[in-house]
């Protein structure tokens, strides 16, 4: 794995590309792709779906959080050409219809748990697919915390993420 | 930071998959891709050629059988981690996995990818060192199998060969009468541990251990087994004293130099405390399976 940082790149010409055709958000799509595009690089500059916030680049940090046939992943840790053929869904594919909030997202919008909403996204991501991986979910202090784990916020403190969470599951199982 | 410039391919075989490995030294295999995306974002790494083995189907797939388990190279940690089958054979993987970064790195993840990774603080080698597992490999001159013992050389490292590659990882059932145990020191949830120790306990009919294997993470240039303290616990009855003299034992393992996440200091009062916990916990599971 490690390896000496060449001096000079070995490649002079234009990046090797590769055609990528995929589902996003339930829509086909197919482009030619540099082979070092990172999917989250793909989505927000392909795309325009710039609700994937790229904040660390190295997988710490959960801004970037998509999902992947069904199951969370990092996009910053994920290539473009790895998703060929994959069901990507992302923070724009939550909501049920654009001016219907999906009920994790008004969860977080009735409990205040986001302040400058940069890392929202990441958590709505995280959120939902605990929902949708959980049929009866642990709603415990440390479970919440466990399922959040992922997601750092600079801003809340986290409380009233934890607060959501469980304002979401009531919104889901109808005790509004 | 974005990655370098690097050519990709995705061979279907194993075979192709190694044969680019031969053809081309300078090049790294891709799994999951957790722990290699985030060192090419960060330019550490710089390989001319991926080569990604996700799409070949005979790296897929777990086999639970009578007497080991076998993971297969492209099988994800949260796959395992979820598998009930594994849990019935050996339920220290799903306590371990439950350690390894968060659910959505587990979701990418591959087991195989992490132990060829080597990371002298990832739980998965000591793992794979405590249960005395092995990797399936192959290379252009066929296959063979590397014992966890003879696999870690140093922090990254690995005895396998340049053109080799894990196609299994297979860890043995838990045996009769063993008890287990993971417990492990993080600053953060999901972060690398500072410290972090796998045991397994086998007790016999009157409570004696008959063996004990202990692994420790984070401490040293590779995942370690805890030679020193499997020594004192082997054919006592796992009472307090005798415990606390093997954390004695395994806190003198540690050979991490000082850094800027704990003093060598910290660690070796670390590997006492987790050792004491580790031991206790297995050896009462031992007893509760016994008595089963």
């Amino acid at each position: 794995m490690t390896r000496s940082i060449r001096k000079v790149l070995a490649k002079e010409s234009s990046d090797p590309r590769r055609e990528i055709s995929l589902s996003v958000n339930g829509e086909a799509v197919t482009r030619s792709v540099s082979t070092r595009l990172l999917l989250a690089d793909f989505l927000r500059h392909e795309l325009g779906l710039t609700g994937t916030h790229v904040g660390c680049e190295h997988g710490v940090c959960g801004c970037c959080t998509v999902s992947i046939d069904g199951a969370t992943a990092r996009s910053c840790l994920t290539l473009a050409v790895q998703a060929d053929g994959a069901e990507i869904r992302t923070i724009e594919g939550v909501a049920p219809a654009p001016d219907i909030l999906h009920p994790v997202q008004q969860a977080f919008h009735e409990c205040h748990a986001l302040q400058c909403g940069f890392c929202t996204p990441g958590f709505i991501m995280s959120v939902v697919s605990y929902f949708e991986e959980n049929e009866n979910p642990d709603l415990g202090e440390d479970a919440i915390r466990d399922a959040l784990s992922g997601n750092l916020c600079r801003c809340t403190g986290y409380q009233n993420i934890v607060k959501a969470v469980r304002r979401a599951h009531e919104l889901m199982s109808g005790e509004a | 930071m974005k990655p370098p410039l690097f050519d990709y391919v995705t061979p279907e075989s194993v075979e192709e998959a190694v044969a680019a490995r031969a053809a081309e030294e300078d090049s790294v295999l891709l799994a999951g891709g957790q722990s290699l995306l985030a060192t090419l974002n960060f330019r550490i790494a710089n390989p001319a050629l991926l080569i990604d083995i996700s799409r070949i189907a005979a790296l897929k797939g777990i086999d639970v059988g009578a007497g080991e388990i076998i993971i297969r190279a492209m099988v994800r940690q949260r796959e395992v981690e979820l598998s009930d089958a594994v849990h019935g054979a050996n339920p220290l993987l799903r306590e371990v996995l439950q350690k390894v970064a968060h659910t959505v790195v587990r979701n990418r993840g591959t087991i195989a990818g992490s132990i060829a990774h080597a990371d002298a603080a990832a739980e998965l080698p000591a793992m794979l060192l405590a249960t005395e597992g092995v990797v399936d490999v192959q290379g252009p001159g066929g296959t063979r199998v590397i014992e966890a013992s003879d696999l870690f050389k140093f922090h990254l490292t690995t005895s396998l060969a340049g053109d080799e590659m894990i196609t299994a990882v297979r860890i043995p059932n838990l045996a009769p009468n063993t008890g287990w145990s993971f417990k492990e020191f993080a600053r953060r949830r999901g972060d690398y541990a500072l410290a972090g120790i796998c045991a397994l306990v086998t007790l016999d009919d009157n409570g004696r251990c008959t063996k004990a294997r202990l692994s420790a993470c984070g401490i040293a240039s590779t995942a370690v087994r805890l030679e020193s303290a499997e020594a004192e616990l082997a054919g006592s009855t796992l009472d307090e004293n005798t415990i606390a003299r093997a954390a004695k034992a395994a806190r003198d393992c540690v050979t991490a130099a000082d850094d800027s996440q704990a003093s060598t200091a910290y660690r070796r009062h670390l590997v006492d405390t987790l050792t004491q916990r580790t031991v206790a916990v297995a050896r009462d599971r031992a007893l509760e399976r016994r008595a089963a």
